[in-house]
């Protein structure tokens, strides 16, 4: 992991003048755009960088670096990023949304863009709810978790149990796609991941989705301690690492076969 | 050059002219043709690009990222397409982009029926949830849906905010022969993310206070109303000295064209005015047109959405016009005929 530039501590590649964020203090969001900064600076690839963000959270990095931001709309940075690159395919081009806008709003044009395989990286920040919007329910809330529209706990009979959505992306992308989650917990696993689905897009014109695990202490409410124990939690229902296509696919290969 | 081709085929070849590079688009009745149209096109000329996207949010905002990289990109859709459409055009009306639209209009609410109404008319002038700051054509004939479509690209990219033109069912799968007259030098394109990171493009979608956007909204307003003048375009066909002026539009005014033929042949004095622009309307001349008529008519395939248009900038007209309003059909000469010699009858 490179060391933070010396003159504010931040990757070279971050927009001075809009620090200090609007990120709540201990956001997992904030953590994650530095290491993302991190991997541009090592790759060296800042001028050919064009990022398209989805509104929630995400929306306050609309100016965070010194490359080209298209701040969209719920669930909408993912085909903006689609015709964005169709035109400049020399460009490498993100995505990033948080999982209501990935897994709920947006999930339609994340399939579709794994399943024509696509050569955008989609980054999603899943902190198992809706955080701008004050942390309501999200597909990816925990069976009882307590959020401001499950205040008795997400009830999974009724709402559906945690939302994996990189294993159900990986079902349907192409082969070459990449698929991997990971964690604020482990910056250096974090960097390595986005270091990888960069090159997928880069060398093999491919889609790839890294999936961050992060925290949300001020809806969450809980202090750093309480936060990173809720995280490790997480890990457990959402394993971290490269997403591996489910066997029972071939059942279904032997069918269309 | 005379050519026998359906109206959707005239949009492709106007779009074409007016430099479109890439489509985006999702199949539905009556814009499909326009669709197949340019992916035919496209497998001979390697230079044209395309993708029939997952819906027609996909396509709108899809079309937003081609054009955010400089390419004249277009996309083209109906009815509730049109609805789902709102989403992307919103986002293009806020960030001030160059958006271009065909809109085959069907009847509605809803799926309502598949080939023709004027009642997308709302949607695409006013629709979303701003204040409608958009540029809406329509288009009469096959020859203009030609026309028009080389000019919205110009009309987009010179003035920065969406632009559509209003077609129907009846038009873009009519095959007619017809003169096509040679466009207008099409406006270039730019790239509007500048990929310098020295000098970053960080384009806004959402703002941090009522004033801040306030301010943004007025300067996006007052743009708006320097190009009214620039932008705006009517018709007039045999309105001199004409006692009864009909205002119609796209198919409707070709309608109303033939009737009037027949009518001056009979000696009534009838005229049509034809806002080519929906949005802005040409107010002076519309104004100026009516004033000494002795009956207006407002004629259209909708009900009360084009003569809401015309109440609000001409206000006279609200207590002037006698209103023909048929949402979902069509409209004959022959009726229209029959409609103002009753009219000149009565009087």
């Amino acid at each position: 992991m490179k060391l933070p530039d010396e003159k504010f501590g931040m990757p070279a590649c971050f927009n001075v003048k809009s620090k200090p964020s609007l990120f709540c203090p201990g956001c997992g969001e904030s953590m994650i755009l530095k290491h993302l900064g991190a991997v541009i600076d090592n790759e060296k690839i800042q001028s050919k960088i064009t990022l398209a963000i989805d509104i929630g959270c995400t929306l306050l990095s609309w100016d965070y670096y010194n490359f080209d931001i298209i701040q969209t709309h719920h669930g909408r940075s993912v085909p903006t990023a689609v015709g964005y690159k169709m035109a400049r395919d020399k460009r490498i081009v993100i995505a990033l949304m948080g999982d209501g806008g990935a897994y709920a709003i947006g999930l339609q044009s994340l399939l579709h863009a794994a399943f024509r395989n696509d050569p955008i990286l989609a980054i999603v920040i899943n902190n198992t709810e809706y955080s701008m919007t004050g942390g309501q329910m999200a597909p990816t809330s925990l069976p009882d978790e307590i959020t401001s529209t499950s205040p008795l706990g997400k009830n999974a009979s009724i709402f559906g149990p945690a939302f994996h959505g990189p294993e159900l992306v990986r079902q349907i992308a192409n082969p070459k796609a990449f698929i991997a989650r990971s964690s604020v917990s482990n910056p250096i696993m974090m960097e390595t991941i986005i270091t990888k689905a960069l090159k997928n897009q880069i060398t093999n014109k491919s889609f790839s989705m890294v999936e961050i695990l992060s925290i949300c202490p001020t809806n969450w409410k809980m202090n750093a301690a309480e936060s990173f124990e809720f995280l490790a939690k997480l890990e457990k229902v959402y394993p971290v690492g490269e997403i591996i296509k489910n066997k029972s696919d071939k059942d279904s290969k032997s069918i269309s076969e | 050059m005379k050519q026998f081709i359906t109206g959707n085929e005239a949009v492709v070849l106007g779009a074409i002219e007016g430099g479109a590079e890439m489509f985006f688009g999702y199949p539905i009745t009556p814009a499909t043709e326009i669709l197949e149209g340019w992916i035919n096109t496209a497998s001979e000329d390697k230079s044209l690009k395309y993708l029939q996207a997952e819906d027609e949010i996909a396509s709108g905002f899809a079309t937003i990222g081609a054009i955010l990289a400089g390419k004249k990109a277009f996309t083209a859709t109906a009815g509730v397409g049109n609805v789902l459409m709102q989403d992307p055009i919103s986002m293009a009306e806020n960030e001030r982009l160059p958006f271009v639209g065909i809109i085959a209009q069907r009847g509605g609410p809803s799926t309502g029926t598949v080939i023709y109404s004027q009642q997308e008319v709302n949607l695409t002038a006013l629709g979303g949830n701003g204040d409608g700051l958009r540029i809406v054509y329509s288009a009469s004939n096959v020859a203009e849906c030609y026309d028009l479509s080389a000019k919205i690209f110009s009309t987009a990219w010179k003035y920065n905010f969406p632009t559509f033109m209003l077609t129907d069912g009846y038009l873009g799968k009519q095959k007619i022969t017809t003169q096509l007259n040679k466009p207008i030098r099409p406006f270039p394109a730019r790239k509007i993310l500048k990929e310098d990171p020295e000098n970053p493009t960080h384009i806004r979608n959402c703002f941090g206070s009522e004033p801040e956007f306030a301010k943004v909204l007025q300067r996006n307003i007052s743009d708006y109303k320097y190009l009214i003048d620039k932008v705006a375009e009517s018709e007039n066909y045999k309105v001199s000295g004409a006692t009864d002026i009909i205002l119609a539009h796209g198919s409707v005014a070709s309608a109303a064209r033939s009737a009037i033929d027949d009518l001056r042949a009979d000696g009534v004095k009838a005229g049509l005015v034809r806002p080519i622009t929906l949005r802005p309307l040409d107010t002076k001349a519309i104004r100026s047109q009516i004033k000494n008529a002795q009956r207006v008519y407002v004629i259209e395939s909708a009900f009360e959405q084009f003569a809401r248009l015309l109440v609000y900038v001409v206000p006279e007209l609200a207590s002037k016009m006698i209103k023909v309003f048929k949402p979902a059909v069509g409209f004959t000469p022959e009726e229209i005929t029959t409609l103002i010699k009753t009219q000149n009858k009565h009087r």
